[in-house]
């Protein structure tokens, strides 16, 4: 047996009471989940309930395969990360690779889950030509990972629980290509023995866009984790859905299972598509028969796949390869400790700063996005101002020009000296939109561009008498006009603030014209 | 010297140490009685060159002063063992012009020992057999005849072309591997000893698979000594086969004169086998004599689950087997049909056309003894079986150090004798297949020779890598036994 503990410096210990707890009010506070409302489709027959499971494969963050050292690089040319012992030569054997499973305990971690000390392989048979051994290597009956679950944020602030039926490691096949000559089939082995974590869920969505945000908060808490980059289009995770619909309230119906999504906008639409076909045929007196399905994304329409794509009998038996892998439980503590936060703990604390769940949301969504609200935070920015000019300002304008956080202009640091030049009453809200314009097209510092180019807000009182004073001198008609009709007083603001090219304090402009219009202070 | 090829390999290193001989000289007089020797087809590649080079660069480092522990000793490799530039094909046609870029570690174990490649020796096809004649390449003749007879009998199998070269003397040594049997089984039908050391003791790296949980290599020379000798530099752990053990390999032959004074000799009565030759009884009888008269102790023992060995062992071989040999596709090397019309064309009959008879029976019941429906009843059970097994070995061992057992049920049988009737042919596995279902090294030495004349064999089996007892009461049987009877030299041309 290979039995792995941490390597020296295991001093740290992983409170395993308080964990006992944790998992002990997380069974309980699933029940209450399930209570939540559902969001039905109609029928001819009245409401229907889907009920959705996820099988997500995500591609192991590692700089080597599953069970070989070739390198797992994407996009390198084809067979050109293919080991040996990826190509299935004769007399080559599978050597576990421990960063791996590293890799699935920490996401076990952060799915909040059982971590299983003795776990085994199995190989999984069947006959492909990007299948080099015949056999794919996962695990079977026994997965390193067990029951575990994830929050996922719904519209209107509400959290629903879903449920982690298990986590396995296992090998990816190679890819074959059919495209590229009329009479050959080309495989490429690079991606063939990378490693894959397959997470399973409870069939515990009840909706599309419960699905889609459980694929949303996964990939984030992987991110977060660094055990998966969450890309999608690069195939690094893909998803199984499966789909049922039945009336409320009553036992679950037959699933059909849609294969091999990576997609956000295509598991939504399929999941919609199957959901409303299997309405249909129950409605009109059919039964769902289980199938596996493909998503055609041309027709938006799932299709059953032929028949020998699925027939498979997998002969699953262990791989006598590999001993049963034994991990230490202070190994499990010293990955548990070192853990970084996640986006639920992280809302919270954001949260407890004083901002409003929305705007906690939407900064701890991505990993960089919280990153960058922290690196404002640590450069001494507000957290509520920080928040409300990243969600209301920043982020608006890294939309606009397509970037991401990580890629935009402008330094965490210097956004937020801007808003703390806002808060030291040095510019008004309106300059520091300018600011942020110079600093996004130009760069520079915040700071200096404000001194430099003369946009410090002007709070001398007599500077500002002095514009107020001129305008009234200048428009008699207006001021006297002004008495009668309080509200005109915006139009002297506007004034003063052009002569003052915007400097000036609009409170201070404010009363003053109040002052000198002779008008009452309504505050 | 006279005929360097009647040298023991203890004898040759002796002598070549003491630079009596060159290890040119050597090398060169093996290659020629290989040469000499083609008729019997224990040589399926031959390696001249590569020999005489490792040879040359050997007595340098004699010159030198530089010996390592089998420097400059010639010995033959089974075709199972990947040898990295030199053609691999565990003897089927679906790898008949395989190369493979990687060396096996144990064989890389051995150059890095100082031994020599004289090339590479036939086999059963990826050592499916008892007798080397489901080898693609023909069958291996083994170098005994019966007294008056000109009749061709099997060498054993798999390893037949190994225990066929050491017999014949055309290899100081041979490496082999057993899965049910594999060593011993042509070690006890050629006059020649053999050992299975302890599943983990020697890697798997490189060495084509058949049944992954019971394969394992280990040698067949001449004595116990030159067994002890080449299993020390076979054996290690090995970071790239997990299977492998990282136990200290001890200096086997240092302990191999210690005697069995005091040894408890377990006798297990489960195999007195109706059906064994009286012969072998009688041998084993004389065995228990010799080592009492020595001081060991001889203590009756049991193995209750002995009867399921062999179906045990005939359900978890070829399911693992059936998954072993699903690599061998025609997609990346190795044979493929001709102008395969579709995927499935290509697997069929490429696989048809690349794999004998044998090998195709057991992946069958392989596929079949691991499908849906049938897992439970029969390779779930074997598993529950064999840990049985293995448990009473466990139990055994309580009472006694090692254990002593016939090798084989008869001597060897002639050629073609039990083609047609394969379960007969496994039956000849009765008294090894045990061993490999409970991990045990196993060592097996000629003892003696029958009416008419055939070598005879006894086999020892040890505690988990409990090599040095083997070997110690190894030696003291063949001191006891005397065996001195060789095949007459008919072939040579």
């Amino acid at each position: 047996m290979t039995e792995w503990d941490c390597d020296g410096e295991c001093g740290v210990s992983y409170d395993k009471d308080a964990r006992e707890i944790m998992m002990a009010m997380q069974t309980y506070e699933r029940l209450d989940a399930v209570e939540r409302k559902s969001k039905l489709i109609q029928g001819s027959t009245g409401g229907w309930e889907i009920v959705i499971g996820l099988e997500v494969h995500c591609q192991v963050l590692s700089k080597a395969k599953l069970f070989s050292g070739a390198a797992t690089q994407f996009g390198a040319d084809p067979n050109s990360q293919v080991s040996f012992v990826d190509a299935a030569m004769p007399g080559m054997l599978p050597v576990i690779n421990r960063f791996c499973v590293e890799q699935a305990v920490r996401t076990g971690l952060g799915l909040k889950a059982q971590i299983n000390l003795a776990s085994v392989f199995d190989r999984k048979n069947y006959f492909y030509a990007d299948l080099p051994a015949g056999y794919q290597i996962s695990q079977y009956k026994n997965p390193v990972v067990g029951e575990g679950e994830v929050l996922i944020d719904l519209p209107g602030g509400e959290v629903a629980r879903v449920g982690i039926e298990r986590l396995h490691l296992e090998q990816d096949a190679g890819k074959s290509i059919h495209d590229q000559s009329p009479d050959h089939s080309f495989v490429d082995l690079n991606r063939a023995g990378i490693a894959l974590m397959e997470i399973v869920t409870r069939p515990d969505m009840r909706s599309s866009e419960e699905a889609s945000a459980f694929l949303k908060k996964l990939r984030a808490i992987v991110r977060y984790l660094g055990t998966c980059d969450g890309n999608m289009e690069e195939g690094s995770m893909r998803a199984d859905v499966n789909v049922s619909v039945r009336k409320p309230g009553t036992a679950l119906n037959t699933r059909c299972e849609i294969k091999n999504m990576n997609s956000m906008r295509f598991i939504v639409q399929a999941i919609e598509y199957e959901a409303r076909r299997q309405v249909d045929v129950l409605e009109s007196g059919g039964t769902i028969k289980q199938q596996t399905l493909l998503f055609d994304t041309k027709t938006g329409e799932t299709r059953p796949m032929r028949s020998k794509e699925e027939a498979h009998d997998y002969r699953y038996f262990p791989d006598p390869d590999l001993l049963p892998l034994v991990i230490g439980q202070a190994w499990v503590d010293a990955i548990a400790a070192a853990l970084p936060e996640l986006p639920d703990a992280k809302k919270d604390r954001f949260m407890a700063m004083g901002l409003n769940a929305y705007d906690a949301l939407v900064l701890v969504a991505e990993k960089e996005t919280a990153d960058y609200f922290e690196a404002m935070l640590a450069a001494g920015a507000d957290a509520k101002a920080a928040a409300n000019w990243l969600n209301n300002e920043y982020f608006g304008r890294l939309n606009k020009a397509g970037l991401s956080v990580l890629e935009g202009p402008v330094s965490a640091s210097a956004n937020a000296d801007i808003i703390k030049m806002v808060g030291e009453n040095v510019i008004s809200g309106k300059i520091a939109k300018d600011v942020l314009d110079i600093v996004w097209a130009e760069g520079g510092n915040p700071r200096s561009i404000v001194e430099t180019r003369g946009l410090k807000q002007v709070t001398d009182a007599g500077a500002i008498e002095k514009a107020v004073d001129d305008v009234i001198a200048a428009n008699p008609d207006k001021a006297a006009a002004a008495k009668l009709k309080p509200a005109m007083v915006g139009w002297f603001v506007g004034q003063v603030m052009k002569a003052t090219g915007g400097k000036a304090n609009p409170g201070t402009v404010n009363a003053l014209l109040k002052a000198r219009l002779e008008l009452p202070d309504e505050g | 010297m006279s005929d360097l090829t009647e040298l023991t390999l203890a004898e040759a290193r002796d002598a070549v140490a003491a630079k009596k001989v060159s290890s040119r000289e050597l090398t060169a007089a093996f290659l020629k009685a290989a040469e000499q020797a083609r008729t019997l087809n224990a040589y399926i590649t031959e390696t001249p060159e590569i020999a005489l080079a490792m040879a040359d660069a050997s007595d340098k480092r004699i010159a030198a002063g530089d010996i390592r522990p089998m420097e400059g000793l010639p010995v033959g490799i089974k075709d199972l063992y990947c040898t990295k530039g030199v053609k691999t094909t565990a003897c089927s046609k679906i790898l008949a012009n395989y190369i493979p870029q990687y060396e096996s570690t144990v064989s890389q174990n051995l150059w890095d020992n100082g031994a020599v490649m004289l090339g590479k020796l036939n086999c059963d096809e990826f050592a499916m057999g008892s007798s080397n004649e489901t080898s693609a390449f023909g069958n291996c003749i083994s170098p005994w005849r019966a007294k008056g007879s000109t009749a061709q009998l099997v060498p054993g199998g798999s390893s037949g072309g190994s225990s066929c070269a050491v017999a014949a003397r055309l290899a100081l040594g041979a490496t082999a591997t057993d899965t049910g049997g594999s060593i011993r089984c042509p070690a006890a039908v050629t006059g020649t000893t053999g050992i299975k050391p302890t599943y983990g003791r020697c890697s798997r790296y490189g060495i084509v698979a058949f049944a992954s949980s019971l394969d394992q290599a280990g040698p067949i020379s001449s004595t116990v000594r030159d067994c002890a000798i080449m299993l020390k530099a076979m054996a290690s752990v090995d970071a790239k086969d997990t299977t492998s053990v990282d136990l200290p390999v001890p200096d086997y032959e240092a302990s191999l004169e210690n005697g069995v004074k005091g040894l408890r000799i377990g006798i297990p009565k489960e195999y007195r086998v109706a059906g064994t030759d009286p012969e072998i009884d009688a041998l084993w009888d004389q065995g228990v004599a010799w080592l009492k008269a020595q001081g060991a102790e001889i203590v009756e023992i049991s193995l209750p689950h002995t009867k399921y060995a062999l179906p045990t062992y005939y359900i978890i071989a070829p399911a693992e087997c059936s998954s072993n040999l699903a690599r061998y596709d025609g997609v990346r090397y190795g044979h493929r049909c001709q102008d395969p019309k579709d995927l499935i064309d290509l697997y069929e009959r490429s696989r048809a056309e690349g794999f004998g008879a044998e090998v195709r029976r057991r992946i069958l019941i392989g596929t079949y003894v691991l499908s849906a429906g049938y897992y439970d009843a029969y390779y779930l059970r074997a598993q529950k079986v064999r840990a049985l097994i293995a448990r009473d070995f466990t139990e055994a061992y309580k009472k006694c150090d090692v254990i002593l057992t016939p090798a084989t049920p008869a001597p060897a049988f002639g050629i073609g004798e039990k083609v047609a009737d394969p379960v007969t042919m496994y039956l000849y596995d009765v008294f090894t297949v045990t061993v490999n279902l409970a991990g045990l090294p196993s060592l097996v030495l000629p003892a003696g020779v029958n009416k008419t004349g055939l070598p005879l064999g006894l086999q020892l089996i040890g505690k988990a890598f409990d090599e040095e007892t083997l070997f110690r009461a190894g030696r003291a049987l063949e001191v006891a036994a005397q065996f001195k009877a060789k095949p007459e030299k008919w072939w040579s041309v």
